[in-house]
């Protein structure tokens, strides 16, 4: 990826994204859909374009997904 | 939701009404729910062990991006899964079954480490707010200036966009974020703003300067971005 795409990246802005506020009241049901093998991103696309654009909300989903999944 | 996105970008949530417990949440919550007792005393001591378990696997993992360390580290994951199990103890009748209870439960743990490493990171700060290292701007977006003449007017039409067409606000927030490297719940906390805000600000920022930067023919894709 050049520096041009990868700068691209991360100022593209999604219409879909819901915020921080919005991810995060429903991040257990999408680690859940997630571990349980369903499509938690087509459920729901706002918390996904989101977890893709926010560095402390991807932070806090894998920190999640990790302990959900060391049980 | 951040102002400014699609207001039908809204997060759907199931009708508890047509949930079903599975069998460790419903113990969970009978246990915890019990009127005093031996049993539920058990139960909040197991629940307390295991989100402190997670509290320290979590700042473990995060201790590589944090200036805090040690004791302070342990203090943050003790202090974590106490505040989360006061939480979780408070909105116990608010727990709607959406998810399984763990999962539920860890998201509380989950969050006050964020939010507590956010805080404790203004003790012994690698960056001053308000440094303005600019100079290190190449390596913050990946942009080596010497490499084509055209990352140089990028740099430049970047630094041009956030000092002429960002508001006082958005300028302070952008530079701290993404000029200085600042964690963002750490700015959060400095600011007395939730995270969301933050969020908006370098969202809107960012928009502003891709606009500029396709107006300039930097970038020929218009993007996601609604006009």
């Amino acid at each position: 990826m050049s520096e041009l795409e990868r700068l691209d990246r991360f100022l593209r802005t999604d219409p879909r994204d819901v915020g921080c506020e919005e991810a995060m009241a429903v991040l257990h049901i999408y680690v859940d859909l997630t571990v349980t093998g369903g499509d938690a991103a087509e459920h729901y696309p706002g918390v996904a374009a989101h977890l893709m654009a926010c560095g402390p909300c991807s932070e806090d989903f894998t920190g999640l997904l990790m302990a959900v999944s060391s049980d | 939701m951040a102002a400014g996105m699609s207001t039908v970008a809204v997060v759907e949530r199931a009708d508890p009404a047509q949930r079903e417990l599975d069998a460790e949440s419903a113990d969970w919550l009978r246990r915890l729910s019990a009127r005093g007792g031996v049993g539920r005393q058990e139960a909040e001591g197991e629940l307390h062990a295991r989100l402190l378990r997670i509290a320290l696997a979590e700042v473990s993992r995060r201790s590589g991006s944090t200036p805090v360390t040690g004791p302070e580290l342990t203090d943050v994951a003790h202090q974590a899964a106490n505040d989360a199990m006061l939480a979780i103890l408070a909105k116990l009748a608010g727990f709607r079954g959406e998810s399984r209870f763990m999962t539920w439960a860890y998201r509380f743990v989950i969050l006050e480490v964020s939010g507590k490493l956010g805080r404790h990171y203004w003790r012994n700060p690698p960056v001053t707010l308000g440094a303005g290292q600019w100079e290190r701007l190449p390596d913050r977006l990946a942009i080596d200036p010497e490499q084509h003449a055209e990352s140089a007017a990028v740099l430049a039409e970047v630094r041009r966009v956030v000092e002429d067409e960002l508001t006082t606000h958005q300028r302070r927030i952008f530079v701290a974020i993404v000029v200085d490297g600042i964690p963002l719940d750490a700015l959060a906390t400095r600011l007395g703003l939730q995270r969301n805000a933050i969020y908006k600000v370098i969202f809107d920022a960012r928009r502003k300067i891709r606009r500029a930067l396709v107006a300039k023919g930097h970038l020929d894709d218009p993007g996601l971005e609604q006009p």
